[in-house]
């Protein structure tokens, strides 16, 4: 093949750009973002959590989420005493507007927000019949809107419930850990929107992320680990009694 | 004239009935190959470019919900603005808790911040949220019953709710907030 100098210059930046862009993975999403660099998960602090139903409502807002389904509720756990294997548990509206007043009691009391766990080996992706869901290269689960057939294996498929079918798109529907925000350098509407800090966005490929430090000293879990679902939602000082 | 010089009168019949029966084969081979390349032909129709190039699904799929619109514009776009209430905030016990945990989502302000005003908040029910006593929050978190406390009185009566603390000296640790 003869090319010229000039042409060699020429042709080089414009492959070094292509090249960029090839890196970032889609094209069409934001070209500083690429995927390989990420891995994310997130952290509830438990302790932190006081019930206001903040990002429960700023999910609601920022994902279009239609009244009585959630991607993301809270629930409050009220754990005897004595029998610790039953406890009371309630989420009225998915805490969207707090909880009623709990009076002095014997026991404890707490609050577990929950979402999705973006799982490694997730059971949703595996019994999806189409392809339409799946985790991201930077450990995201997503659903493909126009592949989803709505056919609700994954709902059925979800160890934690955090699917649903979405009434007017007749799709299966998710958390996506706000895909669209964390893209683009913001955190989660629900961290954004959480007063106390209970919930925090990680990125485990981030070696400076704090999430790294916070797992060496603190007592973390996740939720079903007999499931093997490789949940990447952590839970600090998660009591036992939570299912 | 010999014989063995052509063939039997029985490998002649066989051979042309050979021919024969190798026809039908031959004509669904035929088919066969038609077949396989019109599923080739629609499979590249109906399959989208880039299914399978992650993984067992589309990967523009990943492009597509990235591209969805923001609601909640986060606390650096806010403060870029009103580096004045930043200020406050940043040394009372609100420090950490977001802007928008307290006035919701406010993209649509912050893109367009002269036709679009943002509501102030209720404090009387904006405050209730996070500060109503019950037994179920940490002891340790700020609580009162709003009745009692102030007779449903609105709260900035008394308290900045961006700066809510009175300055008693006392060194209380500001809230954890949702800030990095």
């Amino acid at each position: 093949m003869n090319i010229s100098r000039r042409h060699l210059l020429i042709l080089l930046p414009a492959a070094a750009v292509a090249w960029k862009y090839v890196e970032a993975g889609t094209p069409e999403a934001s070209p500083n973002y690429r995927m390989s660099d990420h891995w994310w998960g997130m952290l509830i602090d438990i302790p932190k959590c006081i019930g206001c139903g903040n990002c429960v409502r700023a999910c609601q807002t920022e994902n279009d989420v239609p009244d009585g389904f959630f991607r993301t509720w809270v629930e409050r756990y009220h754990v005897d005493d004595i029998d610790m294997t039953n406890p009371e548990v309630i989420s009225p509206d998915g805490g969207k507007e707090g909880f009623p007043v709990a009076k002095e009691d014997e026991g404890k009391y707490f609050f577990v927000p929950k979402l999705c766990n973006h799982c490694v080996d997730s059971p949703c992706t595996q019994v999806c019949p189409v392809g339409a869901t799946f985790i991201s290269p930077d450990g995201v689960v997503l659903v493909d809107r126009k592949y989803c057939l709505g056919c609700a294996y994954c709902v059925q498929a979800c160890p934690y419930g955090c699917r649903y079918l979405h009434p007017e798109k007749r799709v299966a529907d998710k958390c996506t850990l706000c895909y669209h925000r964390i893209t683009k350098g913001l955190t989660t509407a629900c961290c954004e929107a959480c007063p106390t800090g209970a919930r925090q966005l990680a990125d485990l490929k981030n070696p400076n992320d704090p999430i790294h430090e916070f797992l060496r000293t603190h007592s973390v879990q996740i939720l079903k680990p007999q499931m093997a679902t490789g949940a990447k939602v952590y839970y600090n000082d998660l009591d036992g009694s939570v299912r | 004239m010999d014989y063995h010089s052509r063939p039997s009168r029985y490998a002649v019949l066989r051979r042309q009935r050979f021919m024969k029966d190798a026809g039908h084969l031959f004509r669904f081979a035929g088919l066969f190959v038609i077949a396989f390349l019109v599923f080739l032909l629609v499979r590249g129709y109906v399959v989208p470019k880039t299914f399978g190039q992650y993984g067992h699904y589309r990967a523009a799929a990943i492009g597509e919900i990235a591209a969805r619109p923001v609601k909640f514009a986060g606390h650096q776009a806010c403060e870029a603005c009103h580096s004045d209430i930043a200020d406050t905030k940043s040394k009372g016990k609100h420090a950490r808790v977001n802007c928008e945990a307290c006035h919701g989502a406010l993209a649509a302000h912050a893109d367009d911040p002269t036709s679009v005003k943002p509501v102030k908040p209720d404090t009387a029910v904006l405050c209730a949220r996070c500060h109503t006593a019950t037994a179920a929050k940490p002891k340790a978190f700020p609580q009162v019953d709003p009745a009692d406390h102030s007779g449903g009185a609105p709260c900035q009566t008394c308290h900045n709710p961006h700066s809510p603390g009175f300055d008693t000296g006392s060194a209380a640790a500001p809230a954890a907030g949702g800030a990095k």
